[in-house]
């Protein structure tokens, strides 16, 4: 080591802060300006944390099933009457749903009809929260090889969650559709009007650019929609519940608040993808 | 010795990676925030010699890559945290603890700002400051509970001699 006199190693005592502040200032500049590399740096620690997140997951899961459990014994019985009242009107829809299902079948038989390919999927298990502070998303931890590719569609047991938005190693990334850059198409299910969901980060998205001359009707389900080739049409979205303010707001129907477990499915849709991901799109269109 | 030097250090990055960890709480990414300018704040006034600004550096650059913020913008949060700290050290290290943490309110306040407006300006929008509100507060609320862990780890597993 150097030795130096008291009064220089207080000198550059002293311009360390300035100098690291600088470098803090070259630090954003060469994040905004390399965002792939920032990415990167980000997955490579997320590849090292899933493992242990993953490992932690599990018993946290099993201490939060115990306190709900708790906190359901105390509402038990009006769980009971809602449920039994639930269960009937389940009943008639359940033969409703079978008598339409045959008929669908007879139609589809009598139409040549050929069936969409079921997509591939993959399930990966939630383990962190990968949002920060401004925004909405979710680590998957995933073993090597996993095979998940950037903008598959990631859904729960309910509903659309997002798209893989990263991707490490052993991890993805999943920006959640409450995120603020989250846009999906949406078909309103009953008048089949498009719109567009669009994220806040808060709970409930908003439902925004819907045609001129209706309106979304309170309680409406939304389905994606196909437009823009970002996602296939169908899958389910949330409800519509207007605020207080009679603003449009999207009810999730998957629980983003509680996921998990994810499935990603593979569409083969390559309508969106991220922005580096697009230098190799000119190639794509030639085939 | 050098592992007690570190100590301060390793607490923070415990405590950030303890905070990271899927444990479901809610509000818990603010709190990874609030949690990595306490301890800067803490360590600066009470032990500037174990928080010296490189390791604040890395402190930042950990929690940007955990925190998703834009790069650098926790790095410089946290240094200006540990220079304000730095400045007035000579007078709050005296003071009580009430002074101290009055002024760490307002800091957490500054730091929350700051990254709000960095955050905005790095992705060119106006994001909904209630993210930054929320740090701001949890921060404020959680730094007497942390103080007192902090500064039993102070005298104990940092300087055992000045118990």
């Amino acid at each position: 080591m150097i030795h130096l006199s008291i009064p220089v190693r207080q000198a550059l005592g002293k311009l360390t802060l300035p100098v690291l502040i600088l470098a803090a200032f070259g630090l954003m500049l060469v994040g905004k300006a390399d965002a792939l590399l920032a990415d990167k740096a980000r997955m490579a620690l997320a590849d090292a944390l899933a493992p242990i997140f993953g490992a932690v997951a599990e018993p946290v899961a099993h201490v939060r099933d115990a306190v709900d459990n708790a906190e359901r014994l105390l509402t038990i019985y009006a769980d009971n009457a809602r449920l039994r009242e639930e269960n009937d009107r389940l009943q008639r829809w359940q033969a409703v749903a079978l008598a339409l299902d045959a008929e669908n079948t007879t139609l589809k038989d009598n139409l040549h009809w050929i069936p969409d390919a079921s997509a591939a999927f993959i399930t990966a298990r939630v383990v962190a929260d990968a949002g920060g502070v401004y925004a909405r998303a979710v680590l998957l931890s995933a073993g090597p090889n996993h095979g998940i590719t950037k903008g598959q569609i990631a859904l729960d047991d309910r509903g659309l969650v997002g798209r893989v938005t990263e991707l490490g190693a052993r991890s993805a990334r999943v920006l959640l559709l409450t995120d603020m850059n989250s846009r999906v198409p949406v078909i309103l299910e009953s008048s089949r009007a498009r719109a567009m969901l669009v994220g806040t980060n808060g709970s409930r998205p908003r439902l925004m650019y819907w045609p001129e001359g209706m309106q979304p009707a309170e309680g409406e389900r939304l389905v994606t929609s196909a437009e823009a080739n970002a996602f296939p049409a169908g899958l389910p979205v949330g409800v519509v519940h207007y605020t207080s303010s009679n603003v449009p707001e999207v009810e999730p129907a998957a629980r983003l608040d509680r996921l998990e477990i994810v499935r990603l499915f593979d569409y083969g849709l390559r309508g969106l993808l991220p922005p580096e991901a697009g230098v190799a799109r000119p190639t794509d269109r030639k085939r | 010795m050098a592992a007690r030097r570190g100590t301060p250090v390793a607490i923070a990055v415990i405590l950030l990676l303890v905070t990271a960890a899927p444990l479901g709480l809610p509000g818990q990414t603010e709190l990874q925030a609030a949690i990595a300018v306490a301890c800067v704040y803490f360590w600066s006034v009470f032990r500037p010699a174990s928080m010296t600004p490189p390791l604040v550096f890395l402190l930042g650059m950990l929690v940007d890559l955990l925190g998703y913020a834009p790069m650098g913008v926790g790095v410089l949060t946290l240094l200006l945290v540990h220079g304000t700290a730095l400045r007035g050290r000579r007078v709050l290290a005296h003071r009580g603890f009430l002074v101290v943490w009055l002024a760490f309110s307002c800091v957490a306040a500054a730091a929350a700002g700051l990254q709000w407006a960095l955050t905005s300006l790095l992705t060119l929008r106006l994001l909904p400051p209630a993210g930054g509100v929320f740090e701001a507060v949890i921060g404020a609320g959680l730094y007497p509970a942390l103080a007192t862990v902090l500064g039993w780890a102070h005298t104990t597993l940092a300087e055992p001699d000045h118990a």
